[in-house]
């Protein structure tokens, strides 16, 4: 694939390092001459020094063949208007956005970019993992699906304990797959599997129907 | 009207000064607050420390009962992210973003921004001018 990353800092340096080493043809853009250096240095002849939001920069780099554009400085402002313009003008099928702000994902999504990282949610996600602070804990979102699976723990006030599956009122398009019970092999979840205090419940669930989820499973109440 | 400004330079400052003299109800934004000393004495919006591209700010500038927001920092960019933010996020009816570079400008007319080129509008002025 023919791939164009914006943006030569460190995450742009390491993500072309291993784009490469996968086979793939790069081009790396920054507006900065010792960045470009480096990378060139270093890496081989794949940066061009130029300004990645503009046209003319990505006519240059041959953005109109490219298969995806990565966007990666550390601006959220720049990377938004890089893959937009990589998009809307040269018709890139494929565009990805390091974020910085979490929040700004709603509004890239909206506007049509592919696919967001925020590695401020995933700093967050894995201090959620190792640290578990609520009884729910996402563990993958199924792409393009709106689909997730999470993990929760069954807390001793749950409504859920001692209910068999078929007595459990899940909101739609949620169901319970694994179970993990302490000093028992993983088990998949049958209508008629007991659900004990401490368990630990895989389910898979829509990502607005999580918090209902979580309500019917932990034994408080829907938050607002 | 009830408007925000993103950016308290002098092109900020002077809409500011010029829709509060006329009675509408103004928040200034800047990540700056040596830039507000643009700001008339008579000023008697709302001036407000902080990043407009953050969602958390332009909730507490009072976006969310805005009519009107304009984005004119220095940056392309961040007036883009910052207008787009306003009327896809929080719907504000009318959204001005000033874009410098002319072919940004372009793309993100026919995207649905109400965008302003300085560049364009002084270059043939200029033009205008000299044609005397």
């Amino acid at each position: 694939m023919y791939i164009i990353v914006v943006g030569g800092g460190k995450v742009g340096y390491y993500l072309s390092k291993a784009l490469l080493a996968e086979g793939h043809e790069v081009l790396v853009l920054d507006k900065d001459r010792a960045r470009c250096d480096r990378i060139n240095d270093e890496l081989g002849s794949i940066c061009m020094r130029g300004d990645g939001c503009e046209a003319a920069t990505l006519k240059e780099a041959g953005t109109g063949r490219a298969d995806m554009l990565i966007a990666v400085t550390d601006g959220d402002e720049d990377n938004l208007v890089a893959c937009q313009v990589a998009k809307h003008m040269f018709n890139v099928s494929r565009t990805i956005a390091r974020l910085s702000n979490p929040k700004n994902e709603a509004i890239f999504k909206k506007l049509g970019i592919d696919c967001t990282i925020s590695s401020t949610n995933l700093i967050l996600e894995h201090i959620e993992l190792e640290v578990p602070t609520h009884p729910l804990m996402h563990l993958l979102k199924l792409r393009e699906s709106n689909m997730e699976i999470v993990e929760i723990r069954i807390s001793r006030g749950s409504h859920a304990v001692g209910k068999r599956l078929s007595e459990l009122k899940l909101p739609p398009d949620s169901m319970l797959v694994l179970l993990l019970r302490r000093g028992q092999r993983p088990q998949a979840i049958r209508t008629d599997t007991v659900i004990e205090a401490d368990d630990q419940v895989l389910a898979v669930t829509k990502s607005d129907q999580e918090e209902a989820l979580r309500a019917v499973l932990s034994g408080q109440p829907a938050k607002a | 009207m009830n408007v925000v400004i993103m950016g308290c330079g002098r092109v900020g400052a002077q809409l500011a000064n010029l829709l509060d003299a006329e009675g509408h109800k103004i928040t200034v934004l800047d990540i700056n607050p040596d830039s507000f000393r643009k700001l008339s004495v008579e000023f008697k919006g709302t001036a407000l420390i902080g990043d407009g591209t953050d969602e958390d700010i332009l909730r507490r500038a009072g976006i969310e009962e805005a009519d009107g927001f304009v984005a004119v920092t220095q940056g392309d960019n961040r007036n883009v992210l910052a207008a787009q933010i306003a009327k896809h996020i929080f719907g504000v009816e009318k959204v001005v973003c000033r874009i410098y570079d002319p072919l940004r400008r372009e793309l993100y007319s026919t995207l649905g921004l109400e965008t302003v080129s300085p560049t364009i509008i002084f270059a043939q002025l200029l033009k205008e001018r000299l044609e005397v």
